[in-house]
């Protein structure tokens, strides 16, 4: 038997976050070091699973791992994991996310500073490893009970994480509008999962919750017409897609730099992802016939997300509605259901992710130090933090979707794929790029280059040693991916074909 | 003939009525201080007598004992496990009750009605049910008054006396029709003989509304809820975790033999009516949970919703939905004295019960916070916690039979719920202790309730991950119904 590494990545959060929860609660620099060999090792394994993936044939789903877990009739549940060329860069994302965000959760002991987790950091690092633990879980799960399970495990650790070391002034507002937001999304997507599979039995006699079984149930137009729009908008909530994207940014806002990471950069793929499969992948006639609604959905968030980001003056609002605006674009990759378009949503979730942990990196980075977050009481911040400097401007470059930067290889793909469904939606969405670049310039130029007011003058450090790791991380992969597009785009690619397979085209 | 499968089929019975002896006799001779080992000897026996019934007292095919009041099947004895579970839970949180703990009295009461809970989740005879539901409920009166010089105690007693004989006679009066028109008190015998042929469907009509003020009462659905709040507020708080788990499961034991076995043929009338007071209930509960202060009234009306949840497998009425009550029972036994537990060692050391009261508790003691989200996410229903997979198999029972306007109610009222148990969580988790340093007012655990706390949190957890041979004890025992 081959080594279970899908369920070892999925399940050692899990431990590691018992293991922290029984340690003393005074021990908080050994309970920092058990987090960071987790996140190691996790992002390890994800890596080698990303490597292993990218140099085989890159067919179907690989490592597959399947055990019954509940097989008495009228129900049956596997624990079936494995993945394929879209959950592959997913999972990689969330070992990445997990290890910045843990360096980045470390803090300064310097009184004066007071960066990073310093109450209670043992639970903290439990309640966020319940999370990455969960989100593996659903990007690894090809079993629809267990994809809600993990999916469920992955939403409630936000409401603590955010109410207890979020932002003071709006944080209990902030993670309950979430959490409410969520489990809507997640229950009426189960009631739709649950009819799925009380009509495949009814069709074929088959009772499994697999979705590669129910792939093949046969739903009549009608119902996938029905339970589409449940289906894939209960999960696409918690992809911030327009009009349900209103508790993203105050979530973003109100948590703390790492759940933010964790949120933007990983949870919001959540949602696309589960949408896609869970939506597109077993209701593809549903898909095509609501296709225009989404795109519409998708248009409005692209453009309107990119306008409100502009006119933000807090950081973190900024970059939040800016995650609106680019999760805007994934969902508009698969709303063109062509390959094209689906190839650049794969990519650009990916994208999204590395470069929003960024963003909300940095940004916690001069929170910390500053004290402020608004944009106009910022200022010189490129002397006192070069490093973390660059990492910002190099998000920035992403955002705007700059050739040589993995945004280029995501965004151009869907627009080509917009194109070539409605040129119109393309033209129109295109605006955001302009409004991208333009709020992205203004700031860097006000917060890193402007002369620093008087205010902050000796009052701001560096960055550590640990940040800096974590943001040359994150800048790694991105400018990876830009310049050689051929580590990822044929991967997912094969995972798009999967998808078109079932859309009859292609 | 008193052969040894009518021994094995009344196994727990005499045991725990073995034990309640024992505790009776040596109880006078013990000092006052070691009074409250007679909880350790009641939790100790009821664990070995549930050793003892594993392993002599499993049931093979179901078969009708002692002239045909008792029925000897998996889903009675999994549902008897479930209850010695809970009372012996239950008397380890008793010991360290102030004013109960060191009285003799309480665990003999406690065992006496597990006795008559047991004896319902087996009865398969009209006068049979009758007698073990009260047998099950007269030691509940007094447990629940049992602190004399404490107003609300005593009301609590009282209001619970009244409201449940009020009910069971009711109930008796419904049973007294069934026999009227049968002619038979065995609930074989009933099926086969009171059908849709013989007598109208507004008698039908009526006969279950009677029989379901009195389970109803059990089982405290609205519309006869009215006493639970101010009961479960006034109780002692460990008769109260008893009260809303094994006796409301107990009630639902007793709904799910009644109406599967006896009134097969009245399906249409009884699940339309269930079906309402499912949705009926799930709403007022949630909805009259919300503006609660006190932690005590908000499980109450918790655990009214809960049974509403419940009763959606009641309603499916096929094999999936009585092995999904089962499984839900089970995870909201755990789940529900969990919580209950918790509320009684808090308040022992603080002597608090509003809800207000719980800020700065995972600074107070870190465990008990942890204790207390495991028990409130899974009442909400979030995995990896027993709630969870338990609302999924009574909403799938109830997708799958149609009642899809059902589970959308219920998944309405669980998004209402999530917010206020997280409301909860948040003055455990997010708010301090005003002005007061909080770790100077730790809140310690004494042996029974670390004991007891750990193996609920380990069973609700458990229910919720590795749920295989639960779910597969829940469906042997459902089959039983058919």
């Amino acid at each position: 038997m081959n080594f279970p590494i899908l369920s070892v990545i999925t399940f050692l959060p899990f431990a590691a976050g018992m293991l922290i929860l029984m340690m003393p609660a005074n021990r908080k620099n050994e309970t920092r070091a058990v987090a960071l060999a987790a996140a190691v090792i996790d992002l390890l394994l994800s890596a080698w699973v990303y490597l292993q993936y990218l140099l085989s044939d890159m067919r179907g789903y690989q490592f597959i791992e399947k055990y019954e877990w509940l097989n008495i009739f009228p129900i049956h549940i596997e624990l079936h994991f494995g993945v394929d060329g879209m959950s592959a860069p997913l999972v990689l994302l969330t070992g990445i996310v997990m290890f910045t965000g843990v360096l980045i959760s470390w803090g300064d002991d310097d009184k004066h500073v007071m960066a990073g987790i310093q109450d209670r950091p043992r639970e903290f690092f439990a309640f966020l490893f319940l999370l990455a633990g969960g989100v593996f879980g659903v990007f690894v799960s090809l079993d629809l009970f267990m994809l809600f399970f993990f999916y469920e495990i992955a939403v409630f650790p936000m409401y603590l994480l955010i109410a207890i070391w979020g932002w003071v002034k709006t944080r209990e507002y902030a993670a309950m509008k979430l959490t409410l937001y969520l489990f809507i999304g997640s229950v009426v997507a189960l009631v739709g999962a649950l009819a799925m599979y009380w009509t495949q039995y009814q069709n074929t006699g088959v009772l499994s919750f697999d979705m590669l079984k129910m792939e093949g149930a046969g739903f009549s137009p009608e119902f996938q017409a029905l339970w589409f729009l449940p289906v894939f908008l209960g999960f696409a909530v918690l992809g911030g897609i327009w009009p349900f994207h209103n508790w993203s940014p105050d979530g973003h806002v109100a948590a703390p730099t790492a759940v933010s990471m964790f949120h933007a950069g990983v949870l919001m793929k959540l949602g696309a992802f589960a949408a896609l499969r869970v939506g597109v992948m077993l209701l593809p006639e549903g898909a095509k016939q609501w296709s225009w609604l989404i795109m519409l959905f998708a248009g409005v968030a692209v453009v309107y997300g990119a306008y409100i980001a502009f006119v933000q003056t807090d950081l973190k609002y900024m970059i939040g509605f800016s995650s609106v605006s680019h999760m805007g674009l994934v969902m508009l990759g698969i709303s063109t259901l062509n390959t094209t378009g689906l190839t650049g949503a794969g990519v650009q979730m990916f994208s999204h992710g590395v470069m929003t942990a960024l963003f909300f990196a940095v940004t916690g980075m001069i929170y910390d130090r500053a004290h402020t977050r608004m944009i106009p009481e910022l200022g010189g911040m490129a002397k006192i933090m070069p490093f973390a400097t660059i990492g910002f401007i190099i998000g920035g470059l992403v955002s705007m979707g700059m050739p040589g930067f993995s945004g280029f290889v995501a965004e151009f793909p869907i627009f080509m794929g917009v194109w070539e469904e409605q040129w119109l939606v393309a033209v129109i969405c295109s605006i955001s790029i302009i409004i991208t670049a333009a709020y992205i310039m203004i700031n860097i130029r006000k917060v890193f280059f402007s002369p620093m007011p008087e205010n902050l003058e000796g009052h701001v450090g560096d960055i550590t040693v640990l940040d800096k790791i974590a943001v040359a991380t994150l800048c790694l992969f991105m400018v990876i991916i830009g310049v050689f597009p051929s580590v990822m785009v044929p991967m997912v690619s094969t995972g798009v074909e999967n998808i078109m397979r079932l859309l009859g085209g292609a | 003939m008193f052969t040894s499968q009518i021994f094995a089929s009344i196994l727990p019975e005499i045991l725990i009525l073995v034990l309640g002896v024992l505790i009776l006799i040596f109880e006078p001779f013990w000092k006052e201080d070691q009074r409250r080992n007679a909880g350790w000897l009641t939790a100790g026996g009821l664990l070995l007598s549930m050793v003892i019934s594993l392993l002599f007292g499993r049931p093979g095919e179901p078969v009708a004992v002692l002239g045909g009041m008792i029925r000897f099947d998996w889903l009675g004895f999994f549902l008897k496990m479930l209850f010695m579970f809970a009372g012996a839970a239950t008397a380890l949180l008793l010991m360290d009750h102030e004013r109960a703990g060191k009285r003799g009295e309480a665990y003999v009461l406690l065992l006496a009605s597990l006795m008559g809970m047991n004896l319902m989740a087996a009865s398969s005879d009209l006068v049979m049910l009758y007698l073990s539901i009260e047998t099950a409920s007269i030691p509940i009166y007094i447990l629940a008054g049992f602190i004399l010089n404490d107003e609300r105690s005593t009301e609590a007693g009282f209001k619970y006396l009244l409201y449940g004989t009020l009910a069971s006679t009711i109930m008796l009066y419904g049973f007294s029709l069934v026999f009227g028109f049968s002619g038979t008190t065995s609930l074989d015998d009933i099926a086969v003989k009171l059908t849709s042929g013989t007598i109208s469907p507004l008698i039908a009509f009526g006969i279950v509304l009677l029989v379901m003020v009195g389970l109803g009462f059990k089982v405290s659905i609205v519309p006869f809820h009215f006493w639970a709040p101010d009961v479960y507020q006034g109780a002692p708080t460990p008769v109260a975790g008893y009260l809303s788990t094994a006796s409301k499961a107990a009630g639902f034991a007793v709904i799910l033999r009644l109406f599967f076995v006896a009134f097969p043929d009245f399906s249409g009338i009884w699940t339309m009516i269930l079906a309402v007071l499912a949705a009926v209930s799930m709403t007022v509960g949630n909805l009259l949970a919300l503006p609660q202060t006190n932690i005590k009234r908000l499980l109450a009306y918790s655990s009214i919703s809960h049974a509403g949840y419940a009763m959606i497998g009641v309603v499916a009425f096929n094999q999936l939905g009585a092995a999904s009550v089962v499984f839900y029972l089970a995870a909201y036994i755990a789940t529900n004295l969990l919580a209950f537990g918790i509320v009684m060692a808090y308040s022992r050391i603080t002597g608090l019960e509003e809800i207000s009261d719980y800020a700065g508790l995972s600074r107070r003691n870190p465990l008990l916070g942890l204790m207390m989200l495991a028990a409130f996410l899974s009442l909400a229903g979030m995995p990896p916690f027993g709630g969870f997979v338990a609302k999924v198999f009574v909403f799938a029972a109830g997708v799958q039979t149609g009642y899809t306007w059902l589970v959308i109610v219920g998944i309405i009222n669980s998004i209402i719920g999530v917010y206020y148990y997280l409301n909860v969580l948040k003055f455990v988790y997010l708010y301090r202790m005003p002005d007061q340093d909080e770790e100077q007012h730790l809140v310690p655990l004494t042996q029974p309730y670390t004991i007891a706390l750990v193996i609920l949190v380990i069973g609700v957890i458990v229910l919720g991950t590795l749920f295989g041979p639960f779910y597969n004890w829940s469906d042997a025992g459902a089959l039983n119904l058919f």
